[in-house]
């Protein structure tokens, strides 16, 4: 059915001309859901009772002349944000019979600006991976085929939107991103996925994972279309004391500006040997499409870009260790009994937990130890430092970084999984921009020798989103990016 | 730095996670790549960097001395696995 | 001489410091908007951010800044312009989030300092290694139920200044005396009402025991003790076992342990049986604490007189002894009782009957000066009606007891009861007459040198005036007489 195709923009417009009803567009996405979700698992929980009563109040909202700005727009939300009286899983076991009485910041947003939650979708435990395959409620595939056949990872954490945005099946999600978990899976998917600065929309109801690092950012099938969500998702909020108190921007305007005149940096670290040839290619297309929009290439040095990884793998754990500390089994969540206080806990984390999420746990438990501390953790927020002075320094001269989103395409269940490192790999062009707290941004560019998308990544200033946008918006137009996946709804798979 | 199994099972303890006697070779192997990956930060020279530490480097915003919040004993246990009356309920702790 | 336990192998000093916990009077939590009021309904005032729940941030109260700055101030203690918070991580029933948010590495307030008066008279100067904000955990209760502990959340997130000391103390008598200083200056302060029966006010102690000259042996840590008395014991006790122990040819492990006030001893915690790690680092939801200069000279500017500065000026505008001054400021609300009525009047008349009968008399009624039924008013009259010698010593003493025990005021008293003092001379001689007739014997004792008996006339006349007859002209007049 065509209109499960339209973007936001184009679906604004539909509704907006009563050329369909917000209930009709729900009820074409639940049917969708129902049929593809049993292929994809890119929900947990699905929603169509909550889903059905939202999309009639967008119409009644409408038909009064008072529809918000997103009013009838069916959205996936990342099991990740806390849904009032909804089942909220953060992908893990122990979370399995929580319903959390609250409703995130950002959700809470998008609520009030008219949208319809489908449900909420699946990502790897505590957001801790880029496969998916480490959620409790198992794997969500990617939607894309390779010329083997075998099933694809989607990637990660966001995974489930990213399935469920490209399948069709959900026209936005919401995603967080710690490392590259909004950015990868949009790469891995064919769409587009904003991590914004960090600071520009709230953590508050988010379950944390490494709290420094986390940022939640909106994933959708165009530039614009996350150019909207985002304006809904931004702004500044009382509860998170880091939240930004600053105004947000127009960023859909952003999209159409005249890119004339910007300067771009390609970092040269970014440069790692063993990167596919057609990454490269891509990357070197990408520098040509913004050349011609009248943009300036400039190489710029990030020196300690291979540092990125290591710092993250100490930070991220260190911070996720103390952060999952509350699911002990006394206040929510699952528990298993135990003789006493002690292996109540013990029984209760080992059960709850899985392979990857206690990996990290003991890693950032390691680090923060008594004697390790400075050698680890501590060393680590110094490089984190350097890291941040590398981006600093080179956006003195430029306005944004152009790069690759990830250093390979969507890979198969079992491939990359030799050792946790292997996988962690995945993150290397993602991660630096988590730990200098910039914005960074995947837009689809093209198809890889075995026919799947890549992504390429624009990275900016702080809180200048718009900048990104711009260059984003340019890559967009130029890549014409229109192949679809196999697995979507309206398509037989 | 390599774990030894005995600083798997202090780790283990410390994070509150029961480990198997067998899960811990294949535990204390993964670890050790990874500790193995991020010793390369070793090679960085910090000498007089300030270490980062929080996503953002603003001062931080206090608010205001009011009672906006709590009153709802019933939302705070609604999920609790155990309870009595309205506390929580833990094995018995002896001190 | 310096206060010692005698061992077996001669005098051994003691090292103490100590570890104050102090709830901030606030009326929301520190993180959080829940309310702080003692004694709710289990579970009540907590919020999901007191719970701990997923997804749940901190958002610090701007009173419980200036309640730790305004106690640095009062402290004599510097004050850091940029503070952090970190997390002390550990797994406890009653912590909901798995962590502390305390400050670890840079504390809100330095070093400062505490004068403490001792019995001896001695002033002895204890200083003040930090002040740190940091948020309480919940309750847990393990005596309700045969096979479950309990947890009430309603103390999880309040706010706390732990106040840490140097091992300057040397007696179970200085620790009290810290420790009771320390109460009152917060009390002034107004950031916290120093209630320790209500657990506002809860001590670590640190003790140690050193042959004189020595340096620092391992020391202990006394946890949660609730009491100044019990404080002043648990030292006691922990000393003396210290002091078996090493003279026993053992060695003290550095341990925490418990005060059981009955049994008069310490022992150790049973439930803390792994070494701790806290793994402390910086708590990532909250940057750093920036603190404006102005704001804090605002603080200092508004801060009430404390109890030093006061006993100073109490002794210079009142003309009254160090140990009354002490005494009368060691409340706020004592020492305005005493201003009230000292004003105008003899400083030293007001202390000493303040500080005796007037005192004795609260007491007495289970009363405190915030309750006493005895007005700064009618005190005042009271010692006038001394002053202008309306009535005697001895008679306020009667009208004080009915003035503490009905409220009435003394002039009314004075009046109902025929109390007035008889100063009529024609009247004291009539009651010396009757006295010197009727102990005829007694009299030729004297006259014939037994002069101690001139009390005992004294007593039988002013018994025949029922007390009211002017000690003095009765006196006289004796003397005359006889
Ligand atoms: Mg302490
Ligand atoms: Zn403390």
């Amino acid at each position: 059915m065509k209109m499960l195709d339209w973007t936001i923009v184009e679906t604004l417009a539909a509704l907006d001309s009563a050329k369909v009803s917000a209930l009709e567009l729900a009820e074409a996405h639940i049917a969708a859901v129902g049929s593809l979700n049993p292929h994809l698992n890119a929900f947990i929980t699905i929603t169509p009772e909550i889903a059905r009563k939202q999309a009639h109040a967008a119409d009644v909202a409408r038909r009064a002349g008072a529809a918000p700005a997103l009013a009838g727009v069916p959205l996936a939300i990342k099991d990740l944000f806390c849904s009032e009286n909804v089942r909220t899983t953060a992908g893990s076991k122990i979370l399995g019979p929580f319903i959390p009485p609250y409703e995130s910041t950002v959700t809470g947003k998008l609520l009030s600006a008219g949208a319809v939650v489908l449900g909420k979708a699946n990502l790897d435990e505590f957001a801790m991976g880029s496969s998916n395959i480490t959620s409790a409620y198992g794997p969500a595939t990617n939607p894309w085929k390779r010329d083997d056949g075998v099933k694809l990872v989607p990637g990660g954490s966001s995974g489930g939107s990213a399935s469920a945005v490209a399948a069709r099946i959900a026209m936005g999600a919401t995603g967080t991103d710690t490392g590259g978990s909004i950015r990868q899976p949009a790469s891995f998917c064919g769409i587009v996925g904003i991590k914004p600065t960090y600071g520009r929309c709230s953590r508050f109801g988010i379950i944390a994972f490494a709290s420094s690092l986390d940022q939640a950012g909106p994933m959708a099938r165009s530039v614009e279309d996350c150019a909207i969500l985002l304006e809904i998702m931004s702004g500044f909020d009382p509860k998170d004391s880091t939240s930004a108190d600053r105004t947000v921007p127009n960023f859909r305007a952003a999209c159409g500006r005249n890119i004339a005149g910007m300067r771009v940096g390609i970092p040269l670290e970014y440069r790692v040997s063993g990167m596919a040839p057609e990454i490269e290619k891509l990357w070197q297309a990408g520098i040509e499409w913004l050349k011609q929009e009248g943009a300036e290439i400039f190489d710029v040095s990030l020196p300690h870009t291979k540092y990125g990884l290591p710092v993250y793998y100490i930070v991220a754990p260190a911070e996720a260790s103390s952060n999952l500390a509350r699911y002990d089994g006394v206040r929510f969540g699952a528990r298993v009994e135990g003789e006493d206080l002690i292996e109540m806990y013990e029984r209760t984390r080992a059960a709850g937990f899985g392979a990857e999420v206690k990996r990290r746990i003991m890693i950032g438990t390691y680090v923060l130890s008594e004697g390790y501390y400075d050698a680890y953790y501590l060393k680590a927020q110094k490089v984190r430092s350097l890291i941040l002075r590398d981006f600093r320094e080179a956006f003195a001269n430029v306005d944004v970084l152009l790069t690759p989103t990830t250093p390979s395409a969507a890979f198969a269940v079992g491939e990359k999984m030799d050792d946790p490192v292997t996988m962690y790999l995945n993150d290397v062009f993602t991660v630096p921009a988590s730990l200098a707290g910039v914005p960074a941004m995947s837009v689809p560019a093209g198809l890889d020798a075995r026919g799947l998308p890549l992504g390429l990544q624009v990275i900016g200033r702080h809180f200048d989103e718009e900048s990104v946008f711009a260059i984003a918006a340019a890559l967009e137009r130029a890549a014409d990016f229109r192949s679809l996946p196999q697995l979507r709804a309206g398509a037989t798979p | 730095m390599s774990l030894d199994p005995a600083t798997v099972r202090r780790i283990a303890k410390l994070a509150r996670i029961h480990l198997d006697e067998d899960e811990l070779p294949r535990l204390q192997k993964e670890l050790n790549t990874i500790l193995g990956y991020v010793e390369q930060l070793a090679e960085v020279n910090v000498e007089g960097v300030i270490p980062l530490s929080g996503g953002t480097e603003a001062a931080m915003r206090m608010r205001e001395d009011v009672v906006s919040d709590g009153g709802y004993p019933e939302k705070i246990l609604a999920n609790a696995p155990d309870r009595i009356g309205n506390f929580f309920a833990v094995p018995k702790v002896v001190e | 001489m310096s206060y010692t336990i005698e061992g077996a192998t001669g005098p051994w000093e003691l090292v103490i410091g100590l570890e104050v916990h102090a709830q901030i009077i606030s009326k929301s939590k520190l993180f959080s908007g829940a309310a702080t009021d003692f004694g709710a309904a289990e579970n009540s005032q907590v919020s999901f951010i007191d719970a701990g729940f997923p997804g749940m941030l901190p958002v610090i109260n701007r009173e419980c800044v200036a309640q730790a700055v305004r106690t640095g101030l009062g402290l004599e203690a510097h004050i850091n312009l940029v503070s952090r918070f970190d997390r002390k991580n550990y797994f406890y029933a009653d912590l909901p989030q798995g962590y502390q948010i305390s400050q670890f590495k840079h504390p809100i307030v330095g070093a400062g300092k505490i004068e403490i008066r001792l019995e001896s008279g001695d002033v002895r100067t204890i200083a003040i290694t930090r002040l740190h904000l940091e948020q309480d955990a919940g309750k847990s209760m393990h005596d309700q139920h045969a096979s479950k502990s309990l947890v009430d959340l309603n103390r999880s997130g309040i706010a706390l200044m732990e106040i840490v000391s140097e091992p300057d103390m040397r007696s179970p008598e200085e620790a009290g005396a810290y420790l009771r200083k320390l109460r009152t200056i917060v009390r002034y302060l107004g950031t916290c009402d120093g209630n320790m029966d209500e657990g506002s006010m809860r001590a670590d102690v640190n003790v140690s025991v050193r042959k004189p000259g020595e340096a620092f042996r391992t020391r202990c840590e006394i946890k949660n003790v609730n009491s100044i008395r019990f404080v002043m014991q648990a030292v006691e006790a922990e000393a003396r076992r210290q002091v078996e122990v090493w003279e026993a040819g053992g060695t003290v492990d550095q341990e925490t342990r418990l005060f059981d006030p009955t049994r008069g001893e310490t022992r150790s915690m049973r439930s803390k049986e792994d070494a701790h790690d806290y793994r402390y680092f910086p708590e990532p939801d909250l940057q750093p604490l920036v603190l404006d200069e102005s704001w804090i000279e605002e603080l200092k500017c508004s801060l009430p007189e404390l109890p030093d500065q006061k006993c100073t000026r109490l002794m210079r505008d009142y003309g009254i002894p160090p140990y009354d001054a002490t005494v009368l400021v060691m409340e706020r609300s004592t020492a305005d009782f005493y201003e009230l009525v000292a004003r105008g009047r003899d400083g030293k008349l007001v202390s000493n009957w303040m500080l005796g009968d007037f005192f004795a008399g609260l007491n007495r009624t289970g009363r405190t000066i915030e309750t006493s039924p005895v007005s700064a008013d009618n005190f005042g009259s009271l010692l006038d009606l001394i002053t202008d010698g309306t009535i005697n010593g001895k008679i306020a003493k009667e009208i004080l007891e009915i003035m503490i025990d009905t409220g009435e005021a003394p002039r009314a008293i004075v009046e109902a009861r025929g109390l007035r003092q008889v100063t009529d001379i024609g009247a004291i001689d009539a009651a010396i007459a009757q006295v010197l007739a009727a102990n005829a014997d007694k009299v030729a004792e004297y006259r014939s040198g037994k002069e101690k008996l001139f009390g005992y006339f004294v007593g039988q006349v002013m018994k025949a005036m029922s007390g009211k007859g002017n000690p003095a002209l009765v006196n006289e007049a004796l003397k005359r007489k006889l």
